[in-house]
C-alpha cells in the first residue's frame, strides 16, 4: 500500500506552501493557560513519510502541541500547519487530512469494536460499503478480529489502545498524530504498537508522536525534538542525540559524600568527560562503557575507593536533560490537558 | 493498494458547516451511540426508572393522605402524577451531564472534535438520544401511574398534548445539563453539580403540593418557574379546566431554555 503525498486542499485560500513540502511545520508557537507559558515559541517540521518524536516530560508542552495541530485547540502566536493548511485559519479542512490517538483510550467502552470504529467513519461522511471494508481491515491488522463483537468494556488495555490507534485511521489519514500511544502498556503491547506504527510509515503514512521514552523515540523517529517548558531544547536525529550523550550511563554509589568527592576527582583527572556528583553518586556516560567501566573501577580499587553500588543502563529522557539541560527532567503543570485517569 | 485522497474536487464542502444534513446525519449517528449504550447496558434504564418510580410511590402513599382533597379539589395521585412525570423528565436529564462529562474525561469529546464532523451533532445527538429514553421512562410512568389509580379526567388526546409537553420540557433541559456538565468535566461533580440545579425547580414547584400552600415569599417563584407552568400546564390539559395560559407559558419556557442553552453548551464544547 503506497500514499502519495496527498494534496485534497490546494484550492484552500489559506493554503500557502507547494505539495512535498513539510507534511507538518510550526513556527514560533505560543500557547498560554493563565500564567503559564505552555508553548513559548516552538519550532519544528515533519518530512512527509517520516515519524518524527516530541520528547519531553509531563507538562512540558507536548500534548499542547499535539492539541494545536489537531485543531482542539487555538494557538496564542505563531503559525501551524498539516500538509500546508494553516490550523488556525482552517481548521475544518485539517480535520480531513489527520488522525489522532490521544493519551487515553478514546473509545466508547458500550460499543464493539466495529460499532466504534463505524461510529468515527460515519461522522466523517465515509461511504457505507468503503467503510464496512476498512474496519473490518483494521479490526483484522490490528488483531481484533475476534473481539470486533464484542463490547469495549470487556477489553484489555492492550487492546483498547489498539482500538483507538485503529480509530485514528480509520479515514486512512495522512498525518497521524500519536499522543504518548504506549503509555501504561505492558512491554508486548508496546512492541506491537511500534511495529504497527513502523508498517504504517512504511505504507507513507506521516506520523507525529509523543513520548516520555527515549527509548521509544529512538526505536521508531528518524527525528527527535526535545521539549523542555514549552520550547524545543534539541532537535536531531536520535543517532546524533545519542552520540552527544553517550550509549552507556554508569552509576556510582559511593556510600559516602566524601568519598564521592574524592572518587570524582581521581576519575576526572583520566577520564576525557567529568562525571556527575549528586551526593554520594557519581555518574558517568560513555560511548565506550565495557571499557570504560573496566579502567573506572580498577582505578578506583586502587586508590581504596570501591563503590558500594554500581549501575549499569541505557540513557534515558533524565539524562538527556542532565546533558542538555544540566538539570533533571522534571514535571511541569500547564499542559493544558485535564487529568483525565481510568480510561485503561 | 493505493490510498488517494478521500475525494479531491469538492472534498471541503462536502463535510462544510455549511451543509445542514451533515449536521443531521452526525448528530444522528451520535444518538444511535447512546441508543446501543441504553440496550447494551440495561442497568443504566432500570436505575433511571427506579427513581421516579420511588418517588411516584413514596408520594402516593406516605404523603398522599396530608393533602386534603378539599385544597385541591381532585383526589391527590390526580394531582400528583402530572407533576411526577415532569420530575421524571428533570431528574432524567442529568444524564446529559455525566454522560458528557464522562466523555470528555475520557478524551472521546476530543476525538470528536479533531473530526470533519458537524461542532454542535455530539450534543445534538446525545440530548436526542435522552428524549427517546425519556419516552420509554414516560410511558412506565404513566402505566405505573394508571396502576396506583391516576386517571384522566379530560381525553386521551388532551393528555397525549400534555405528555408531548413533558418531553419538550425534558429536551430543553437536556441542554442545561449537557452545560452543566461541560462545565464541571468530570462524571462525579457533574452529578453533584447538576443537584442545586435541580432540587429547587423541582421541590418549589407544584409538583408535589399546591403552590399555595407555601409561604408567600416563596409563592412568586415557585408559581412561574418552568417545572411549575409544565407541571400546571400538564395538569390542566388531563384535570381540566383553563390550559391555554400555561401551556404558552411552559411553551415559551421550553423554548427560551434551548434558545439560551443549546448555544451556551455548543459554545463550551468547542473550547473543553
Amino acid at each position: 500500500m503506497t500514499v502519495t503525498p496527498i494534496d485534497p486542499f490546494a484550492s484552500s485560500p489559506w493554503r500557502r506552501s507547494t505539495p512535498g513540502d513539510q507534511a507538518v511545520l510550526v513556527e514560533d508557537l505560543t500557547k498560554r493557560f493563565d500564567s503559564v507559558m505552555a508553548l513559548d515559541g516552538i519550532d519544528f517540521a515533519v518530512p512527509p513519510g517520516s515519524v518524527f518524536g516530541l520528547l519531553g516530560p509531563n507538562g512540558a508542552g507536548k500534548t499542547t502541541v499535539i492539541r494545536i495541530l489537531t485543531t482542539i485547540l487555538r494557538p496564542d502566536g505563531g503559525h501551524a500547519e498539516v500538509l500546508g493548511i494553516d490550523v488556525a485559519r482552517d481548521p475544518a479542512a485539517v480535520r480531513h487530512v489527520i488522525g489522532l490517538a490521544g493519551q487515553y483510550a478514546a473509545v466508547d467502552p458500550n460499543l464493539t469494536g466495529q460499532e466504534n470504529l463505524r461510529l468515527i467513519g460515519r461522522l466523517a461522511q465515509m461511504a457505507g460499503r468503503d467503510l464496512r471494508a476498512r474496519s473490518a481491515e483494521l479490526l483484522d491488522r490490528f488483531d481484533l478480529a475476534g473481539a470486533a463483537d464484542r463490547p469495549v468494556r470487556t477489553y484489555s488495555g492492550g487492546m483498547r489502545r489498539r482500538l483507538d490507534v485503529a480509530a485514528a485511521l480509520v479515514t486512512r489519514p495522512p498525518v497521524l498524530f500519536l499522543d504518548e500511544p504506549t503509555t501504561g502498556l505492558d512491554l508486548q503491547s508496546r512492541g506491537e504498537l511500534w511495529q504497527m506504527i513502523r508498517e504504517l510509515v512504511a505504507e507513507g503514512t506521516t506520523v507525529l508522536l509523543t513520548t516520555q521514552y527515549l527509548e521509544e523515540a529512538d526505536r521508531l523517529a528518524q527525528r527527535i525534538a526535545v521539549v523542555d517548558h514549552g520550547r524545543v531544547i534539541a532537535n536531531d536525529t536520535p543517532a546524533a542525540l545519542k552520540a552527544h550523550l553517550g550509549s552507556t550511563v554508569i552509576e556510582l554509589g559511593m556510600g559516602e559524600e566524601a568519598r564521592a568527592a574524592r572518587a570524582l576527582e581521581l576519575l576526572a583527572a583520566s577520564l576525557p568527560a567529568r562525571p556527575e556528583r549528586e551526593a554520594a553518586t557519581l555518574r558517568l556516560v560513555s560511548q565506550d562503557g565495557a571499557r570504560v567501566l573496566i579502567g573506572v573501577l580498577r582505578s578506583l580499587d586502587d586508590h581504596d575507593l570501591t563503590p558500594a553500588t554500581l549501575a549499569v543502563r541505557e540513557p534515558s529522557l533524565d539524562d538527556v536533560f542532565l546533558s542538555l539541560t544540566g538539570r533533571r527532567a522534571e514535571d511541569a503543570a500547564g499542559d493544558g490537558h485535564q487529568p483525565q485517569e481510568g480510561a485503561q | 493498494m493505493t490510498t488517494t485522497a478521500p475525494t479531491l474536487a469538492g472534498a471541503e464542502p462536502r463535510r462544510g458547516r455549511a451543509d445542514p444534513f451533515g449536521a443531521v446525519r452526525d448528530s444522528l449517528a451520535i444518538a444511535g451511540r447512546g441508543l446501543i449504550a441504553l440496550r447494551r447496558v440495561p442497568k443504566l434504564l432500570i436505575f433511571s426508572t427506579i427513581q421516579p418510580v420511588m418517588f411516584l410511590l413514596l408520594f402516593r402513599y406516605v404523603f398522599g393522605g396530608v393533602v386534603s382533597t378539599s385544597l385541591i379539589g381532585v383526589p391527590y395521585v390526580d394531582f400528583l402524577l402530572p407533576g411526577v412525570f415532569v420530575q421524571t423528565s428533570v431528574f432524567g436529564a442529568i444524564g446529559a451531564a455525566i454522560g458528557l462529562a464522562t466523555d470528555l474525561q475520557t478524551g472521546l469529546l476530543e476525538r470528536f472534535r479533531s473530526l470533519p464532523m458537524a461542532g454542535s451533532a455530539v450534543l445534538a445527538g446525545r440530548t436526542v438520544a435522552d428524549l427517546a429514553r425519556n419516552v420509554f421512562v414516560v410511558a412506565l410512568m404513566v402505566v405505573i401511574g394508571f396502576a396506583v389509580g391516576f386517571r384522566v379526567h379530560t381525553g386521551p388526546l388532551p393528555f397525549l398534548g400534555g405528555m408531548l409537553l413533558v418531553l419538550l420540557f425534558a429536551y430543553s433541559m437536556s441542554w442545561v445539563f449537557a452545560t452543566v456538565g461541560l462545565l464541571v468535566g468530570d462524571p462525579e461533580t457533574a452529578q453533584a453539580a447538576a443537584f442545586p440545579v435541580m432540587a429547587p425547580l423541582v421541590f418549589a414547584s407544584s409538583v408535589f403540593v399546591p403552590v399555595s400552600s407555601m409561604p408567600g415569599w416563596l409563592q412568586g417563584f415557585a408559581e412561574h418557574q418552568p417545572v411549575s407552568v409544565t407541571a400546571s400546564a400538564v395538569r390542566a390539559l388531563s384535570l381540566g379546566g383553563p390550559t391555554a395560559s400555561y401551556v404558552w407559558q411552559s411553551l415559551a419556557w421550553a423554548a427560551g431554555i434551548i434558545a439560551v442553552f443549546a448555544p451556551l453548551a455548543v459554545w463550551r464544547y468547542r473550547r473543553v
